[in-house]
């Protein structure tokens, strides 16, 4: 193909933070029209490489051609005026403002005095939410919505700037199957108008699905560019983590005990009515559900993050009272929430101290002073068995890239080491070889009989891991069924979407 | 999305919780009321219309600073300059506005001027004070508070210096008009403060700049990537705040009739006070013109009726503090536990 095709070429891009080395010389050529993949491992640099086209970031070195010319020291407003877009993964929205406001922020509509035109803005919103087939009030605080919806505000939002090239980092992290879908509507479409769109995901089967070609990264390294029909995915593998890696699903199947956890009847004033189930020892209880059918809502308000309004909770058959995350803790329940930026890290902090801040105590001495050594060497031990890439357990964990952040939320949850452990979305944003060895370390607990409820967005994960399945739609169970062999996705599916109902 | 206890009840619980809603949104404006009512039972003089204006008259020069530090406190800054602002260009504009036989004049060989160049050299001194001390944020990054800091200690010595110490007095009728009544019943710093509330809400509410200063609060990252030049509108939200001290100097000016430049120590504090009363957050991206307006009547109100009760002045202090405590509490309760 001829030169001139190529909308976008970048080329031996270096990019240096105090004290790594993020992009060491990579590439990168996009052409027009087509939907192109950036893979590697967490931390290999793609949203580095990203932030620096979309001029977040200027590169250290290194030239980036697009649309025929040579750009050099813009920033995120010329870019945007250039034609390139993007949708930032680790970025949270203007929560206490209007839907609205977040969509045209920056390029409000302007009425003949110059002010605002509110009611263009809504109609504009209006437009705009139809295209992601959202229904809200473009009014409506963004802090009232899903994390899942403010991912297709985000969207919605990129897509308004009419660009030439759409960036999207891990756009569907924080979706489910239905909103993929929509999203995969929505780029062919672009595709079609002749825009071109930089796709960044850890799914390997939507990669598959949408993609024209895939560059990899590794460790900040260019490792090669190919079509992505006639790339298989064990050689995909192999180009991002540079070995082979072994089954996806270690699940051993383990003795399950009695019941460790019952919920009766939990009814919460707006988001779920009568959630009932149990989990046992032993037993890893996955969760299904689309967005919004409270799933997170139920095991928040379990953990005492949300007031019920009725209903009981019993932990080894005695009825228990939960008002706190303090009451939950107290009675050896974890929770590793959903959204990791607002309720996780401490991004200021180091990466040390995000992991063993929960566990305190159990590396006090005597006089009630921190031994460091034993607390470093386990942080060390998770750092290295789930593939932590940071420079040092020093490192503050805003510098760390999205899915190591994750990485250090999930080694925090399981150094606890709590009888019950509620898992919401754990391995969101961790690339293939790092989220096997989460599924092994999640098995392991179960073994050792604690019990796991794992919400999971990610039907094969969930059909991978859990002993049992819980699906909900529209805060209420739909069904609570056996993990067998013959069960498949499109039954999954139809539990979730309220069409079948099964035995409970 | 509709959730399902909304379709099994429609009925009360969405109206008591409508009613929660908004004792919520206007718990501040509640207290108010509740403020008025007891005062006035205590002691009716408190509604005659000569006292209401006697109160909005008190509150108009802090409550016009308040007004350019809720675009500060909004965008997730703080303005400690603005009482030295105040001072700042309070004599300056003095020493612009002295009558002709005016003893120890400060420019002895100046003809009195129109009134609208000392008016117009006070905002621009306000303007440039906040503008400098924004241009340092924006610039260098360093705390708000220590930009502003520096700024109140600088701009209060050199009101020292430029007035070498003392009061500048014996302003123009046509200044100190500016203190008076229109009509004989309408007060013009009233005035000139419900047109500052005006043109503030238009600012905050109406234009991208205001739109800018809640996306800079919420979220800077978020304002820096969709193109919001962050910058540019903090220097611009600081100008204002130091321009609306400016001009809070004029209506200082025409009230008390002379500028000392010690004036106004300690109004930052009663203006932030004002501005947080009415809601709006020193964690950024929440606040509106309406709120400061409240918060500044409801200090004033505190103070008038605690006077016009007769109570001593040390304690009119401590009460004063218990009551500006309490009420932000009962402000508060809208960021209780999720729902
Ligand atoms: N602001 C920063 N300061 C220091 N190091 C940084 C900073 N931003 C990124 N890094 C480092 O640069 C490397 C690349 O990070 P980047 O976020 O680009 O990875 P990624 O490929 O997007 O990974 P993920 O799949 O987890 O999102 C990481 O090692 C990260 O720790
Ligand atoms: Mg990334």
């Amino acid at each position: 193909m001829a030169e001139e095709n190529y909308l976008l070429q970048m080329q031996d891009i270096v990019k240096n933070f105090p004290g790594v080395k993020a992009l060491k010389g990579v590439e990168l050529k996009v052409k027009q029209g087509e939907i192109h993949a950036l893979m590697g491992e967490n931390g290999a640099g793609k949203s580095t490489l990203m932030n620096c086209l979309a001029g977040v970031h200027s590169p250290t070195s290194g030239t980036i051609m697009y649309d025929g010319e040579v750009r050099e020291n813009y920033d995120t407003s010329q870019a945007l005026h250039m034609g390139i877009s993007m949708i930032h993964q680790e970025l949270s929205p203007i929560l206490h403002r209007p839907i609205m406001e977040n969509i045209w922020l920056g390029r409000e509509p302007l009425n003949k005095f110059g002010l605002v035109d509110h009611k263009k803005m809504y109609d504009m919103s209006i437009e705009v939410l139809k295209e992601i087939d959202l229904d809200e009030d473009p009014r409506t605080e963004m802090a009232q919505l899903t994390v899942a919806k403010m991912q297709m505000i985000e969207i919605a939002k990129a897509i308004s700037y009419d660009s030439k090239l759409i960036i999207m980092d891990e756009p569907t992290s924080a979706l489910t199957d239905k909103e993929v879908k929509q999203l995969f509507t929505i780029m062919r479409k672009l595709k079609a108008q002749g825009k071109s769109i930089i796709y960044i995901s850890h799914k390997l089967d939507e990669v598959y699905e949408i993609t024209d070609r895939i560059t990899v990264y590794r460790d900040g390294t260019y490792i090669g560019v190919e079509d992505t029909d006639k790339l298989i995915v064990d050689r995909l593998i192999n180009m991002m983590v540079g070995r082979n890696v072994d089954e996806m699903f270690p699940k051993v199947p383990c003795e399950i005990g009695e019941v460790k956890l019952e919920v009766r009847n939990l009814t919460h004033q707006r988001l779920f009515r009568d959630v009932s189930f149990n989990v046992r020892r032993g037993e890893i209880l996955g969760v299904a559900g689309l967005i919004g059918s409270g799933r997170t809502e139920v095991i928040e308000t379990i953990f005492g993050i949300r007031s019920k309004v009725s209903g009981q909770i019993l932990i080894d058959g005695e009825e228990v009272t939960i008002n706190s995350p303090r009451d939950a803790i107290a009675r050896h329940m974890a929770l590793l929430t959903e959204d990791r930026r607002m309720s996780g890290i401490f991004p200021m902090l180091s990466v040390r101290l995000n992991m063993a801040i929960t566990n305190i105590p159990k590396y006090l001495n005597r006089v009630g002073l921190i031994r460091y050594k034993s607390l470093k060497s386990e942080c060390d031990d998770y750092v290295k068995k789930i593939q932590v890439k940071t420079p040092s357990l020093m490192q503050k964990v805003q510098n760390l890239s999205g899915g190591n952040q994750q990485k250090v939320l999930v080694a925090r949850w399981l150094m606890t080491n709590p009888d019950i452990l509620f898992l919401d979305e754990p391995t969101r944003g961790i690339d293939v070889g790092a989220k096997s060895e989460i599924h092994r370390l999640i098995t392991r607990l179960a073994g050792e009989g604690k019990s796991i409820v794992m919400i999971s967005s990610e039907l094969p994960e969930v059909m991978g891991m859990s002993d049992r399945i819980m699906v909900m739609h529209e805060g209420r169970v739909t069904a609570v069924v056996d993990n067998t062999p013959d069960l498949t996705q499109e039954q999954l599916m139809s539990y979730a979407t309220g069409k079948a109902v099964g035995e409970e | 999305m509709s959730t399902i206890a909304e379709k099994a009840q429609p009925g009360k619980k969405e109206r008591s919780q409508k009613t929660q809603q908004i004792l919520q949104k206007y718990g501040i404006v509640f207290v108010l009321f509740i403020m008025i009512i007891g005062i006035s039972i205590l002691e009716p003089a408190f509604l005659s219309r000569s006292n209401l204006f006697n109160v909005l008259t008190q509150t108009s020069i802090f409550g016009i600073m308040a007004l350019g530090l809720t675009f500060v406190i909004i965008s997730k800054g703080i303005d400690l300059s603005v009482g030295s602002v105040l001072a700042l260009s309070g004599v300056i504009a003095a020493s612009l506005a002295q009558t002709a036989d005016a003893t120890g004049k400060f420019f002895p060989n100046l003809p009195v001027m129109p009134v609208i160049v000392p008016i117009l050299a006070a905002l621009a001194v306000g303007a440039l004070c906040g503008g400098i001390s924004g241009a340092l944020i924006a610039k260098t990054n360093i705390p708000a508070f220590i930009a502003t800091l520096g700024m109140m200690t600088v701009a209060r010595g050199m009101a020292l210096i430029y007035s070498d110490g003392k009061p500048v007095s014996t302003l123009t009728d046509s200044l100190t008009v500016l203190g008076g009544k229109l009509f004989g019943w309408l007060p013009i710093p009233v005035l000139i403060y419900f047109l500052m509330i005006g043109v503030s809400y238009v600012l905050l509410d109406m234009t991208r700049f205001g739109k800018s200063v809640y996306a800079i609060g919420g979220n800077i990252k978020a304002a820096e990537v969709s193109g919001v030049n962050v910058g540019r509108n903090l220097i611009a939200i600081y100008a204002y705040s130091g321009l609306l001290a400016g001009l809070a100097a004029i209506v200082f000016a025409g009230r008390v009739g002379s500028v000392h430049p010690g004036a106004a120590t300690g109004y930052e504090l009663t203006a932030i006070a004002a501005t947080t009363i009415g809601g709006t957050s020193h964690s950024g991206g929440i606040g509106t013109i309406w709120g400061a307006f409240v918060g500044a009547l409801v200090l004033s109100v505190m103070r008038n009726g605690l006077t016009l009760l007769g109570v001593d002045a040390y304690w009119q202090q401590v009460t004063e503090g218990v009551i500006i405590v309490v009420a932000v509490i009962i402000d508060m309760r809208k960021n209780a536990k999720k729902g």
